[in-house]
């Protein structure tokens, strides 16, 4: 019997080292080390965003581990990330998230990059009733399906550039007129994420009484917005709101540049990924522009792992060279969650450490967080950055702000 | 309708909408000349043809990383990505020349593929762009903002398109090729070297999507899979224009991206791509029609 295992357990071994894969077969749980599994895009066109997710995943496992590891039950434990590839393509991630569950034995998951990966993984999780701590999948559409195993650290996509709308009703009010006189015109991309931008931007805008006056879904194959840009010239809104992820930024600003559109406020998502402050790449051609972003490293949120946001900053930056987008720090904060959740449970029961993480109410580098009924952090607010001489400075929401907002934008 | 009582009232914004159209097109047709070329005369639909177009403007962009102003990237993006058509050429293409067109569709589709990844391995997944540093054209009052990129553009185009009728008129292997378009059989009969003629018209096409690339980084952005759509815009701008006809390709492609520039203002970006397609159904459907009339009359 012994023996037959034996040949049993060689023969796989070989068999996974053969398609490439160096199984080391690991639990939930082996010896003294709690195994996290996680697919994430090192390879396809996430693959920038994917690096960062990573990155943000293993800087959060070496200060765990190295500050002593997680306590669960009265002994100490090390975390371990076993990682795969997801090529960017979400049924890959489904692939993948199957076979860290039933392969690999993992009870414990952390998210992929984007909320199409996340969307198409969160069905198995769900399925084999393991939990999801995800920070980089925001769609809405992930949170009104009823899953129980799902977390997000991150604020939800409506949300993303409600802000800047509200920004307007504030400017119009200081001058003296309503902010029902306030024009807006909104331009995002014909994908799930930038529709749900859309969503909340067009919601608050209804709410102000504002007028709506240029409402343009880009394709996604998007490669020139000059017959938008036009109209948003013709028609002079107060307000220009674009969502199209990195391509879209990059060519927002290069063509309202290009054909001189001048609106007061102008707001995007995915300026960091997009380099828009980037001297050679764009000169100061985004000065003034208002960036969506989950966190900052001015913000003053702190914790016991990393110490404030800026700790965070400098940790990571010492690590990898460069200043951590949020894309890394909502990973980071992803694995935090992970071990107040485990450390609180007292057990490895996924349903007793699900119940934990539904229970969390903590305070990290990135932000509050304490998630509602649907499994999304209802406690940390998204803020807009604007760009101020090449850098990004915080000028909302109100109380998160380090400068005053430059209105109108030069 | 708001739209279109806004160009009504202030038609100096139809003035912007053609000026850009008619020079976004221009850069189309570029593209669109070599798959014109590689269609007529080797009865391959090139489906390679848009990361030919990002190849290119990833020549340029690393030649600007050294420091070279990116104009020089259109001659420079043309040659290397001459000599990759030869390499594809000699690798995969000659192998299909004879084919049906379903098989060198597919094979092409899978170039295609093959080049997006290694693109996006080589040179990263980020969006790109080289700066030309021209600046814009502002007139009325700033009303009408073309960026002077585009009007270089056109003047390549342009100029592109004149030495190309003449290479193919004058030159021996211009002469070899056209005669090899008209029958490979009797071309071979007369002691044309069929295989090399196919080879510089592939790789004379990959020039050509070189040096539109070139354009594209100056003026859009690219990252390795935002190709497909300038293969597209090739094979609309060839299918209405006719093969063997590149006066045809200009006109077609400054009508395209004329057309589709008044579509995204009137209806929105998001029917741009749906108007222009119709339109092509539609074109496609009168064609057939006059096609139809033209064989009644010779029974």
């Amino acid at each position: 019997m012994y023996k037959l295992a034996k040949t049993t357990i060689i023969s796989l071994g070989t068999a996974l080292l053969t398609f490439g894969l160096v199984g080391n077969a690991p639990a939930k749980v082996e010896g003294d080390t709690i195994v996290l599994g996680a697919a994430v895009s090192l390879t396809g066109k996430y693959t920038t965003a994917g690096n960062h997710t990573q990155r943000g995943y293993d800087l959060a496992v070496q200060r765990v581990n190295s500050m002593g590891g997680v306590k669960v039950g009265g002994k100490s434990y090390r975390l371990k990330v076993i990682y795969y590839d997801d090529e960017s393509t979400p049924a890959r991630g489904a692939q993948l998230a199957e076979r860290l569950i039933k392969q690999d034995g993992v009870k414990f998951m952390l998210g992929p990059y984007s909320s199409g990966l996340t969307k198409a993984m969160a069905p198995v999780t769900e399925k084999h009733k393991v939990p999801m701590v995800e920070g980089n999948g925001a769609s809405r559409s992930l949170f009104n399906k009823g899953y129980r195993y799902l977390f997000a650290v991150l604020s939800t996509s409506e949300q993303y550039l409600q802000e800047a709308i509200n920004l307007a009703a504030e400017q119009a009010i200081k001058m003296g007129k309503s902010p029902s006189s306030v024009k807006v015109a909104v331009a995002v991309e014909n994908d799930p994420f930038s529709l749900d931008i859309r969503a909340g931007v067009l919601d608050d805008a209804k709410r102000h009484g504002m007028k709506v006056v240029v409402d343009d879904k880009l394709p996604r194959e998007l490669s020139d917005m000059s017959s938008t840009l036009t109209k948003v010239k013709a028609l002079k809104p107060d307000v220009l709101v674009v969502s199209g992820h990195s391509k879209g930024a990059s060519l927002a600003v290069r063509q309202t540049t290009q054909m001189r559109v001048k609106t007061p406020i102008m707001a995007m998502t995915h300026c960091e990924s997009a380099k828009v402050t980037s001297a050679e790449k764009f000169g100061m051609r985004a000065e003034g522009i208002l960036c969506a972003s989950q966190w900052a490293p001015t913000m003053t949120y702190r914790d016991n792992w990393f110490g404030s946001s800026g700790d965070y900053a400098k940790t990571f930056e010492s690590a990898y060279g460069y200043v951590p987008p949020y894309q890394a720090a909502e990973s980071t904060a992803s694995v935090l969650v992970w071990v107040d959740a485990l450390q609180r449970a007292g057990s490895f029961d996924t349903e007793k450490v699900r119940d934990a993480l539904s229970a969390t109410n903590m305070q990290t580098f990135y932000g509050n967080i304490k998630f509602d009924e649907t499994g999304k952090n209802i406690a940390k607010p998204m803020v807009l950055r604007q760009i101020q001489g090449g850098k990004y400075k915080v000028v909302a929401p109100t109380k998160w702000a380090s400068d005053p907002l430059v209105y109108p934008r030069p | 309708m708001d739209n279109l009582l806004l160009l009504v009232d202030a038609p100096v914004f139809s003035l912007q909408l053609l000026i850009d159209g008619l020079l976004a097109g221009a850069i189309f047709a570029l593209a669109a000349y070599g798959m014109a070329l590689v269609w007529g005369v080797m009865n391959i639909i090139n489906i390679t043809q848009g990361e030919f177009v990002i190849l290119g403007g990833f020549v340029t962009l690393y030649l600007s990383y050294l420091g070279v102003h990116p104009l020089w990237g259109v001659p420079v993006s043309a040659l290397a990505l001459f000599i990759v058509g030869w390499g594809v050429y000699r690798l995969v293409i000659f192998r299909i020349v004879d084919r049906d067109l379903f098989i060198s569709i597919l094979a092409t589709f899978g170039i295609s593929i093959l080049l997006q990844q290694l693109m996006n391995q080589i040179f990263g997944a980020d969006i790109q762009n080289a700066d030309p540093n021209l600046g814009t054209l502002f007139l009325f009052n700033d009303d009408v903002a073309i960026a002077n990129i585009k009007f270089v553009a056109l003047a390549i185009t342009i100029v592109v398109g004149a030495l190309l009728i003449l290479f193919l008129r004058k030159s021996r292997i211009g002469q070899a090729i056209r005669a090899t378009a008209q029958s490979a059989r009797a071309a071979r009969l007369m002691g044309i070297d069929t295989d090399r003629v196919y080879a510089t018209t592939y790789a004379l096409n990959a020039a050509l999507c070189g040096a539109t690339g070139s354009l594209v980084v100056m003026t859009w952005v690219i990252h390795p899979f935002i190709g497909l759509i300038y293969t597209v815009r090739s094979f609309m701008i060839v299918v209405v224009a006719g093969l063997g006809n590149l006066a045809g390709v200009v006109v077609a492609g400054l009508g395209l991206g004329a057309v589709e520039n008044f579509a995204g203002f009137l209806l929105g970006t998001e029917f741009q791509a749906a108007f222009v397609f119709s339109l092509l159904v539609i074109i496609l459907v009168w064609r057939n029609y006059r096609l139809g009339k033209k064989r009644q009359y010779l029974r």
